[in-house]
Formats: structure tokens, C-alpha cells, sequence
């Protein structure tokens, strides 16, 4: 019965066909990135730092970059904070509605990006935050609530309330119980949580661009931008670092999960 | 054991306020717009569907979100299908590499396809060495549904695998002990065992696709432009928020359809959504 069924050559090609499809393509920035001319044709002659050098130099680029970053820690702080402590309700009571409030809050992922971002745009240039620090953050937050939400949520359902009883037992409060066994037990959902909440927010185009002004310019606004109206391989510089930053800090949880694992199991099997 | 329902009140608090406030009252407001401006009524709508290209747009904005919804397809499907066939290590990194790329920055995809699609570029340099010379994708339909299909493929492929995976390859050794040939198994047992998965991860890629705007906008061209650049032009060249307002419904409701059906079709969806009874 569970014989493993052979993989043809076809459908492995196939296949490989399409993992090059995915990941390949982007791979292309890197070196443009390098390239000595100012264009983005191929092939690279000659190599140059000169764009990277560009990048750092001219504040368009390193503020947009500073810009993006102070928004996304800003985001990510705020959304998990609120998501946890949503995801922690929703899971304890069992609200008669709480499968409207956790599809309110999971809104923001099925509403098209463009239909939020017009909508967001005309009403918050109505309470005058069109353009401000402060608009920016209130739109990724709200973007980036979702991504909280769904890990913690599935963390605290593999969550044993028993433990939660137990220490009651043992005469743990309200509070002792939700920082010392309930907190260390969804961690790896709540960081989770924060990491996307992160690079969804440094990722974030079109509500950024429409609440974009000459001065609050998020990165990848200013790549939006870059593209459109010249031919600056500095856009390549940017997509590179890009590309290494969320590879970085997406699969850096994972890492740490997987080593934790492991030592649990060694500690497991003397 | 009980929270009060006050505690969970102020837990909830934040979350919702913040959703309700930032993004529902933006949403509906503008959506209101598109009924009072300039006077309550359907004049806008009169006026969206008197001009001959709204209706251009809209049907090749479905068109093209089923092309990509047929090409995630045709690409999603075998690769989700191998990963129910190989090991576990095996798995594992066909895995990442559907991930990777989900989370890896959509302007850097962007921009490395119109590097890759523009004139005399690399994809042209192999069509014309398949023996296809002269073609640019950049500025066509084409290269929007190639940048779109990479960025939608992993939603197909992670759908479809959820499915695939849980198929009882059993049944199938038991169709072929029956007399069923490779193929008439294949169709009449697991490809109909497979459909759920098949809608649900159809209707999700066709729904993000009615909404892209970024990848029509640099890979596209302004000629045969999509719903969503149709809005962004609405508000940003006409300072039109009710005509805005007016399509952003449209695109709602077609959205709202198609997560019906995908939440009818595909039980997991609803399971995420907190209504799977079986928790605990």
C-alpha cells in the first residue's frame, strides 16, 4: 500500500522548471547592482561599487531607507501588541461573535492594496494626516494586524490550557500566569507574528505612495519612483540590500527554531 | 477558568478600533462617496458605465486574472503534486522555494522583470535563440501576467499542496487493482479528489489578481491598463473619489464572490477563520 510512487522525468523537469521560475528571476538584481554602466543591460561588462556608494550618499535614497525601516519597527511594535492581545481574547472567550471580529481584523489582507490605499488616502487627507509620519504608521499597523494574528492564533490552539490550570493550582495569579506560562508558550507565533508584521510594512508599495510626499518617502516608494521616470541602477542597489534584509530577518526565527529543536530532542535522548 | 467579558473587551480593543477606524471607515467612506457625489443617487455609476472603456477594463482585468489563474495552474499544480511524492527532505526544500520568493520584496520583483523583459533584453535573447527574434514582453499583457504569476504562484502552490497532500494515495492503487489504466486514474479519481483544492487556490490567485497594481503599472502598458491603475488614475490625475469609489465597489463585490465561493469550496479557509468546531 504506501509504496512511493516513482517521480517521472517529465513532471521532475517540469517542476524544475518552475522552481527556477520562481526564484531565479530575482536573482538578477544582485549583479546589476555591480554593473559599471548606466544601464540595466546584459551582460555586465565592467564592475563598479559606484551605485552602492550613490545609494549611501544621496539622501533620497538613505533617507528612504531610513524612512522605511523606522516605519516598519514602528508597525510591526504596535500591530503585535494589538494582535496578540486580540488573538489571546478571541482564543479565551467564546464570543457568540467572534468569527466577525476575527474576519474584521483579517480584512485587510482580502481588500485589494489599490482599493485601501485611494480609500485611506482621501480620508485621512480629510483629518489631515495625508502625508505624515503618523498616516504611514496607521496604515501599516492596520495592514499588518492580520500577519499577527493568524500565527499567534495558531500557536494558542496548540496551546494545553491545562498547563494554564495547573499553575492556577499552584497559586499563580492573573497576571503570573500570563507572563511566566502562557507568553513563553506562544512566543515563537508572537515573533513570527512580528517578523512578517515587519516586512509586510517595509515591503508596502501603493498605500506608501499614495500618502508619499517629497519628504516621507519610503523605500520603496523612492524605487517606485526611480523606475518609472530614469534609467539609475541605484533601484538594483536597493533591490539587492532589500532582498538580503527580508531573506535575512524571515528566515533568522526559523534558524533559531530549528536549533532549539534540536537541543530539545538532545536533551531528550540522553 | 472564565474571562469576563469586560477583560476580553479591552484585549480586543485595540485590534479593532485601529481596523475599524484606519480601514473600514476609509473604505466605506469612499464607497459612500461614489453614492452622494455630486448628489445622492446613482449618477456615478450612470456615468462609470456610460464611458465604453470602464466596461474595456473591467473584461480585461478578469481576463487577465484568468490567465494567471491558468498559468499558476499549470505551473502549481505538478509542482504541488511532487511535493505529495518525494521525502521529507525533499519536501522541505521545494518548500523554501516556494516560500522564498513570497516574502522577498515585490518592487525588487518588479524591477528585475522589467530588467529581464525590456527591449533587447535577456527574455527577448531567448526567444530569439528559440527562433522568436524581435519580441519585447516589457509594455504588454504578456509581461504583466509573467511578473503576476510569479508573485501568485506560491498562493496556488501552498493551497494546492494542503489538498493534495491529504488525498489517500490508497484509493488510487485500488482503481488501477480495478483495471483503471494511469490515466482514467488520474482523471476519475484524483483530479476530482483534488477540486477543492483547485478552487480554493483558483479563486484566491484570481482575487489577488484583480487588485495588482504595481506589476501592470511598470510591466504593462498604459494602453491596455487594468481596474486597478483605472482607479489610481481616478484619484491621483482627476481627483475623482467617487468614480474611485464606484470601482473600488465593483472590484469589492467581485472579491466578496469569489471568497464565498472559496470559503464554500475549501474548509481549511474557514478553520483559519476560527469556525472549525473541532479545536481543542
Amino acid at each position: 500500500m504506501n509504496q512511493r510512487t516513482p517521480v517521472r522525468l517529465p513532471l521532475a523537469l517540469w517542476a524544475g522548471v518552475t522552481a527556477l521560475l520562481l526564484v531565479a528571476p530575482t536573482l538578477v538584481v544582485i549583479p546589476l547592482s555591480f554593473t559599471e554602466r548606466r544601464s540595466f543591460s546584459f551582460p555586465i561588462e565592467g564592475w563598479s561599487l559606484q551605485w552602492y556608494e550613490r545609494f549611501f550618499t544621496d539622501p533620497r535614497w538613505y533617507g528612504a531607507l531610513g524612512t522605511s525601516i523606522a516605519v516598519a519597527i514602528g508597525a510591526a511594535l504596535v500591530a503585535t501588541v494589538a494582535g496578540t492581545l486580540a488573538a489571546i481574547a478571541l482564543d479565551r472567550a467564546r464570543l457568540r461573535y467572534g468569527w466577525l471580529i476575527r474576519a474584521l481584523l483579517l480584512l485587510p489582507v482580502v481588500v485589494p492594496q489599490i482599493v485601501a490605499a485611494v480609500a485611506i488616502f482621501g480620508t485621512y487627507l480629510g483629518w489631515g494626516i495625508s502625508g505624515t509620519p503618523l498616516g504611514l504608521l496607521l496604515a501599516h499597523i492596520v495592514l499588518a494586524i492580520p500577519f499577527v494574528v493568524i500565527p499567534v492564533s495558531t500557536a494558542l490552539q496548540s496551546f494545553d490550557p491545562t498547563l494554564e490550570r495547573a499553575a492556577a493550582v499552584l497559586g499563580a495569579g492573573g497576571w503570573g500566569r500570563f507572563w511566566q506560562v502562557q507568553l513563553p508558550l506562544i512566543s515563537p507565533g508572537v515573533i513570527t507574528g512580528f517578523v512578517f508584521a515587519f516586512v509586510t510594512s517595509l515591503d508596502e508599495v501603493v498605500i506608501a505612495y499614495f500618502l508619499q510626499t517629497p519628504t516621507l518617502r519610503s523605500l520603496p516608494v523612492q524605487m517606485y519612483s526611480s523606475v518609472t521616470v530614469e534609467t539609475d541602477p541605484t533601484i538594483a542597489v536597493a533591490s539587492s540590500l532589500m532582498l538580503v534584509f527580508s531573506t535575512i530577518v524571515i528566515l533568522l526565527p526559523r534558524f533559531f527554531a530549528a536549533r532549539r529543536r534540536r537541543l530539545l530532542k538532545a536533551k531528550e535522548t540522553p | 477558568m472564565h474571562t469576563s467579558a469586560r477583560w476580553s473587551a479591552l484585549l480586543l480593543a485595540p485590534a479593532v478600533l485601529l481596523v475599524a477606524i484606519c480601514f473600514v471607515v476609509p473604505i466605506g467612506s469612499i464607497v459612500l462617496r461614489s453614492f452622494t457625489e455630486p448628489e445622492l443617487g446613482l449618477a456615478t455609476y450612470e456615468r462609470l458605465f456610460a464611458d465604453p472603456t470602464t466596461l474595456r477594463v473591467l473584461g480585461r482585468t478578469l481576463l487577465v486574472a484568468l490567465g494567471a489563474v491558468g498559468l499558476c495552474l499549470l505551473f502549481g499544480y505538478p509542482y504541488a503534486y511532487l511535493m505529495t511524492l518525494v521525502g521529507p527532505d525533499m519536501r522541505a526544500v521545494l518548500m523554501v522555494l516556494v516560500l522564498v520568493p513570497f516574502w522577498t520584496s515585490l518592487m525588487a520583483r518588479t524591477f528585475a522583470w522589467v530588467s529581464l523583459l525590456q527591449r533587447d533584453g535577456p527574455v527577448s535573447a531567448l526567444l530569439a535563440f528559440a527562433g522568436v527574434p524581435g519580441v519585447t514582453l516589457l509594455g504588454t499583457a504578456a509581461g504583466v501576467m509573467i511578473g503576476m504569476v510569479q508573485i501568485l504562484l506560491p498562493y496556488m502552490v501552498l493551497t494546492l499542496s494542503t489538498t493534495l497532500s491529504r488525498i489517500d494515495r490508497g484509493l488510487l492503487t485500488a482503481a488501477q487493482s480495478l483495471g483503471a489504466n494511469r490515466y482514467r486514474t488520474f482523471f476519475q479519481v484524483y483530479l476530482p479528489l483534488s477540486l477543492p483544492g483547485v478552487f480554493a487556490g483558483s479563486a484566491l490567485v484570481f482575487i489577488l489578481a484583480l487588485g495588482f497594481y504595481i506589476t501592470p503599472q511598470l510591466l504593462g502598458s498604459p494602453r491596455e491598463s487594468l481596474i486597478a491603475q483605472v482607479i489610481g488614475v481616478r484619484v491621483e490625475r482627476l481627483v475623482d473619489f467617487a468614480g474611485a469609489g464606484g470601482l473600488s465597489l465593483i472590484v469589492l463585490l467581485t472579491t466578496a464572490l469569489c471568497l464565498a465561493a472559496a470559503v464554500l469550496a475549501f474548509r481549511p479557509v474557514r478553520a483559519m477563520l476560527g469556525q472549525g468546531g473541532d479545536r481543542r
